[in-house]
C-alpha cells in the first residue's frame, strides 16, 4: 500500500464516520424517509450494501457516485420498483414496505426520472389528469386548481392547454415536477435532472428545488456533476459500489472551499474504500491525477497561416420534423484545432453534424476539404477522405445494439478493404483487429463478439471514439461527447478528443455543457435559431461572450 | 462462421430451443387428437409411413420441398433486411401462371433447356416486379411493407384468376386453366425418381442466400439495415437502393418458386389453384431463426407433415386442417421456449 494510499484510506474513514454520525436520528424530529442497513443484490453484484441514510425536510440531499454505484437502485428502492433484501426503510419514523409505484405515491414521494415520461401528443393539463382511477370522471377544473397552485409554488409559467411536444425540455420537466407533486408529496426524487437541460433550465430547476425546500420539502438530487452538487446540495452523500463512501453535512460543506469539497468528494468516489478489497486498475493514481486536476495540458499547435483544412460556405439544410434547420452557415476550421458549438439543444447543431459528415443533403451552401469540393459526397466518399462523426444518438444510430462489438468497429467501412475482398467477409481479420482495438482503447467488453448494447455507455462511447478517432481521421465532428457518461469517462471521451487534436485532427465538438468546452476548445461558436451567431475565441471572458450570444444576443 | 444474429447461443443450446418445442407440439397435438376420439399414434404412424417411409411418399415431400425452400431463401433475404415481404402469395402465384402461359408456347419455338430457364427467369423477373410497388413505397415514403405486401398480394392472386379466365386460358379444356406444358417439356427428374431438379436449385439457393447474408459485404449491409435503419444511414448506406434490392431479390425468388413449382410439377395453372405457401413458410423461417441451413431442416419435416397429414387426417379421421394446428402448436411453444429462455438468460446476467 502506498503512502497516498495510506492518507486516502485515512481521509474517507473519516468521511464514513462523518457519515454515520449524521445518521443518527435527531432528536424530535424524524427524518422524512431513512434507510436503516439496507441491503439489495442482483445476481452476481451487490448493489447496496447495508447502507444508511437519512432524508430531512427542507434539505437537498446530493447523491453522487459513479455509474454502478447503486444511486439508481436506491431510487427504484423508495420509488417502489424494487424490495430491499435486507434492511428497512423509514417513512416519517415508521417503517414502511413499498411494494408498488403506487403505494410509494401514497407514502408521500414523488420521482422524476432522467427522461421524460409525459405523453407528447396530448397537452400539459390533459397529461396531469391521467393517473387518476378509471372511473372516476377526468376533473378538468380542480385539476386545473392544483395546477394553479403547484404553478405558483414553484414559480413556473406554463401554458396548460399546450401540447406537451412543444413544450422545451425544461418545460416537460417541470411538468413531470408537478406531476410528481400532485397529491403534497414530501420527498421529492430527481434523477439526474439537469442532464438534458440548457444552462437557463438548469438555473430554473435550482430556483424551483430552492422554493420547495423552503416549504419543507426534502428533496433527493441524483448527478454526474460535482458543480451542481455544491451549488444545490446541503448535504452530499457519495456512494461506490454500492456502499456509502462517505457523506459530507452541511455544516462540514459550508465551511469548505470548493478545492477541498472536490477533493474529498472525488476522494470518495474513486479511492478504495476500507472493506472493498483494494484491487487499484493499473494507472488509477494517474486517473485520480486527472480528475483531481481537472485541467488538460492543451498545447496551443494551430497554425492559422496555412490553408484551412474545413471549410463552410453558407450552409443551409431544408426543415426536417421537429428539427431547426441551418441558414447561412460558414466557418473554417485548421488542423489541430479544436472548434467547439455551444447553443441551448436544438438550435441547429444536429443538422450541422449531419451536413457536415454527409449524412444530410444541404439546400444551399458549399463545404471544402483541404481545398477540394466535397458537398456532393455522401457519407463513404467523406469518410475516405478522412472525416468522422461521432453522433450523440449512440444506440439510436451510432451502433447497432444487437450487433457485435467487432461488427459495430467496422459499422462504416462495410465492403471496404482490407476487411473485405471482393465484397467477401474477412470475419478473421474483422475480429483480430477489433481485440486489438479493444485492448488499446481499454474497451470493459467480455468478447468481442459481445453485442454491442450490453456494453456500458462509457464503454459504447469508447467503441465509437475509436471507431471514429482513427489514425485515418482528418476532421472529426462530435455531438455532445460527454453526454450520459459518468465523470470517469466525461474525462476519457476529453483526453481522447485532447489527444487527437494534438495529433493534428480538426475537431468540432458540439456540446451544451459550456465549462466542458471552455477546457478544450480553441474557439467556440454558437448556435442560435439554426445560425451561427458567432465565433469566440477561447480566453479570458469567453464564457460570458458565449452566454450572451446563445440568448441570441448580437456578438460584441 | 457464425453470424450476428447467432452470436451467443452453442450449438446445443440452439438445438434444445428447437427440438422441445417440436416436441411438445407433438405431445399436445396428440392430447387433442385424444381428446377428438382418435389415437395419435395412428395419425403420427401414417404421416410418418406415407410421407417419409413409403419411397413415392418419400419422393412427393422432397419434391414438395422445392418451392417451399425458394419461398424460405426470399423470405430469408427480406426478414434479415428488415422487411416484412408477407405478399408471397401474390408473387408466387403471378410467376407460376406467366411462366405456365409462356412455357407451352415456347417449348414448340425453341428447346426445352432454354424453354425453361427462360421461363424461371420470367417467374423471376414477375415476382420481383410485383414487389416494386410496395418496395418504393416503403423506400421513399417508409410506408408499411406489411399492408402493402399484403394488398398486393390479393391484387396478384386475383389478377392471376382473371388472366387465366380472360387471356391465358387454353380454349380445349373446359375448366378454365393455362394450357398444358407435355410432361417431356417439364424440368427434368433427378436420376430415377419422381424428383426434378427443382429441388437441387432450391438447396442450392437455400444456401446461396445464406452465404451472401453471413459472408459478404451485400449480406451485412442488409443486416445493418435490417437491424437498426437509423444506423444504416448513419453509416452511409443506400437505404432507399438496399430496401428495393432486397425486395427484388425477395419477390424475385419467391417468383422462381412459382415458376419451379409448375414447370417441374403440374405443367399448368388452374384458375383456382393457390397453395398459399408464402404465409406457411413464414413460420417455418421464424423456427430456423432466418438461417438457411435450419431452414432446409425444418422444410423437410413441414414437407412430410403435409404430404403425410392430408392422407392420415382421412385414414384416422380428422380434418385435413389438422396440420396447421400441429404449425400453430409448434409456434406457441417456440415462443414460450424462447421467452422462457431469455427471461433465465436475463436473470443470470442481472
Amino acid at each position: 500500500m502506498s503512502a497516498a494510499q495510506r492518507k486516502l484510506t485515512r481521509m474517507i474513514k473519516d468521511a464514513t464516520q462523518a457519515g454515520q454520525s449524521a445518521d443518527s436520528p435527531r432528536s424530535g424530529q424524524f427524518a422524512v424517509a431513512a434507510l436503516r442497513h439496507v441491503t439489495k443484490r442482483f445476481p452476481g453484484i451487490v448493489a447496496l450494501d447495508h447502507v444508511s441514510l437519512e432524508f430531512h425536510a427542507g434539505e437537498i440531499h446530493v447523491l453522487l457516485g459513479e455509474n454502478g454505484a447503486g444511486k439508481s437502485t436506491l431510487v427504484s428502492l423508495l420509488a417502489g420498483m424494487q424490495q430491499p433484501d435486507e434492511g428497512e426503510i423509514l417513512i416519517g419514523g415508521a417503517p414502511a414496505v413499498i411494494d408498488s409505484p403506487r403505494r410509494s405515491m401514497d407514502l408521500g414521494i414523488g420521482a422524476v426520472f432522467q427522461h421524460i415520461l409525459l405523453v407528447p401528443s396530448l397537452t400539459v393539463i390533459e397529461n396531469l389528469m391521467l393517473g387518476g382511477s378509471w372511473l372516476r370522471p377526468l376533473g378538468r377544473a380542480a385539476t386545473l386548481r392544483r395546477f394553479e397552485e403547484l404553478s405558483s409554488l414553484l414559480g413556473t409559467r406554463i401554458d396548460p392547454d399546450a401540447r406537451v411536444s412543444g413544450l422545451s425540455l425544461g418545460e416537460q420537466q417541470q411538468v413531470e415536477i408537478m406531476r410528481a407533486l400532485w397529491r403534497d408529496e414530501k420527498l421529492l426524487l430527481l434523477d439526474e435532472p439537469t442532464s438534458m437541460l440548457t444552462p437557463q433550465g438548469v438555473a430554473d430547476l435550482g430556483r424551483m428545488m430552492r422554493r420547495l425546500k423552503d416549504k419543507g420539502v426534502a428533496l433527493i438530487l441524483i448527478t454526474h456533476k460535482l458543480l451542481e452538487a455544491y451549488e444545490f446540495g446541503d448535504r452530499i452523500s457519495v456512494l461506490r459500489l454500492g456502499t456509502l463512501a462517505g457523506d459530507i453535512d452541511p455544516q462540514r460543506l459550508q465551511t469548505m472551499s470548493e478545492a477541498q469539497r472536490t477533493e474529498s468528494v472525488i476522494r470518495m468516489m474513486f479511492g478504495a474504500a476500507p472493506g472493498v478489497d483494494a484491487t487499484p486498475e493499473q494507472g488509477h493514481e494517474e486517473e485520480l491525477a486527472i480528475l483531481l486536476g481537472r485541467k488538460l495540458p492543451r498545447a496551443n499547435t494551430v497554425d492559422r497561416n496555412k490553408p484551412a483544412t474545413l471549410a463552410a460556405r453558407a450552409l443551409a439544410t431544408a426543415p426536417d420534423f421537429a428539427e431547426t434547420p441551418l441558414h447561412e452557415v460558414s466557418f473554417e476550421l485548421w488542423a489541430g484545432e479544436v472548434l467547439g458549438i455551444a447553443g441551448v439543444d436544438g438550435n441547429g447543431q444536429k443538422h450541422l453534424a449531419e451536413v457536415l459528415a454527409g449524412q444530410r443533403s444541404l439546400r444551399q451552401g458549399r463545404i471544402d476539404l483541404a481545398g477540394s469540393d466535397i458537398t456532393q459526397g455522401r457519407v463513404p466518399e467523406r469518410r475516405q477522405r478522412g472525416v468522422r462523426y461521432v453522433t450523440d444518438d449512440r444506440l439510436g444510430e451510432g451502433t447497432v445494439g444487437t450487433f457485435s462489438v467487432a461488427t459495430n468497429l467496422v459499422l462504416k467501412e462495410i465492403g471496404a478493404p482490407p476487411y473485405w475482398r471482393r465484397g467477401i467477409t474477412d470475419w478473421e481479420l474483422i475480429h483480430r483487429s477489433a481485440r486489438e482495438t479493444i485492448l488499446r482503447n481499454d474497451i470493459r467488453t467480455p468478447s468481442e463478439r459481445t453485442p454491442v448494447g450490453k456494453l456500458s455507455g462509457g464503454n459504447i462511447q469508447k467503441v465509437l471514439l475509436a471507431r471514429e478517432l482513427d489514425a485515418e481521421a482528418n476532421v472529426a465532428i462530435l455531438n455532445k461527447p460527454t453526454y450520459g457518461l459518468d465523470l470517469h469517462n466525461q474525462r476519457l471521451a476529453l483526453d481522447r478528443i485532447v489527444a487527437a487534436a494534438a495529433r493534428g485532427v480538426a475537431l468540432i465538438v458540439i456540446s451544451t455543457d459550456l465549462d466542458e468546452l471552455l477546457e478544450i476548445s480553441d474557439r467556440i461558436g454558437v448556435m442560435f435559431q439554426g445560425r451561427l451567431a458567432g465565433i469566440v475565441d477561447n480566453g479570458d471572458g469567453a464564457g460570458n461572450k458565449v452566454r450572451r450570444l446563445m440568448t441570441g444576443a448580437a456578438a460584441t | 462462421m457464425t453470424t450476428e444474429s447467432e452470436i451467443g447461443a452453442g450449438p446445443q443450446a440452439t438445438m434444445l430451443r428447437v427440438l422441445i418445442p417440436v416436441a411438445l407440439a407433438l405431445l399436445v397435438g396428440g392430447l387433442i387428437l385424444l381428446a377428438l376420439g382418435k389415437n395419435p399414434l395412428d395419425y403420427y404412424g401414417y404421416v410418418m409411413q406415407r410421407s417419409l417411409l413409403r419411397w413415392g411418399g418419400f419422393q412427393e415431400t422432397l419434391t414438395r420441398m422445392a418451392p417451399l425452400l425458394l419461398i424460405a431463401a426470399g423470405l430469408i433475404v427480406a426478414f434479415r433486411a428488415g422487411i416484412w415481404n408477407l405478399g408471397g402469395d401474390g408473387q408466387f402465384l403471378l410467376a407460376a401462371v406467366t411462366s405456365a402461359a409462356l412455357a407451352p408456347v415456347l417449348i414448340g419455338l425453341i428447346p426445352r433447356g432454354l424453354t425453361l430457364v427462360v421461363c424461371m427467369i420470367v417467374g423471376i423477373g414477375v415476382g420481383a416486379l410485383w414487389s416494386l410497388i410496395p418496395a418504393m413505397l416503403k423506400a421513399r415514403y417508409g410506408v408499411n411493407e406489411i399492408i402493402t405486401t399484403l394488398m398486393m398480394s390479393f391484387l396478384g392472386t386475383s389478377l392471376a384468376n382473371v388472366l387465366i379466365k380472360l387471356v391465358l386460358r387454353d380454349p380445349d379444356t373446359t375448366v378454365p386453366q393455362t394450357r398444358s406444358l407435355p410432361v417431356d417439356g417439364r424440368l427434368p427428374r433427378l436420376f430415377d425418381t419422381t424428383i426434378h431438379c427443382g429441388l437441387v436449385l432450391a438447396i442450392l439457393a437455400v444456401i446461396l442466400v445464406h452465404l451472401m447474408m453471413t459472408r459478404t459485404a451485400f449480406g451485412l449491409k442488409l443486416q445493418v439495415l435490417g437491424a437498426n435503419r437509423a444506423a444504416a444511414i448513419h453509416a452511409g448506406l443506400r437505404v432507399e437502393r438496399l430496401t428495393i434490392v432486397a425486395f427484388a431479390l425477395s419477390a424475385g425468388l419467391i417468383g422462381l418458386a412459382g415458376a419451379v413449382e409448375v414447370l417441374g410439377v403440374w405443367g399448368t395453372v388452374r384458375a383456382d389453384w393457390n397453395p398459399a405457401f408464402g404465409l406457411l413458410v413464414v413460420p417455418l423461417v421464424f423456427l430456423a431463426r432466418f438461417n438457411g441451413y435450419a431452414v432446409i431442416g425444418f422444410t423437410l419435416f413441414f414437407s412430410a407433415l403435409m404430404v403425410g397429414g392430408e392422407s392420415a387426417a382421412r385414414r384416422v379421421g380428422v380434418p385435413q386442417h389438422y396440420v396447421l394446428v400441429l404449425v400453430a402448436l409448434l409456434l406457441l411453444f417456440l415462443a414460450l421456449v424462447e421467452y422462457l429462455d431469455q427471461s433465465r438468460r436475463k436473470r443470470i446476467a442481472a
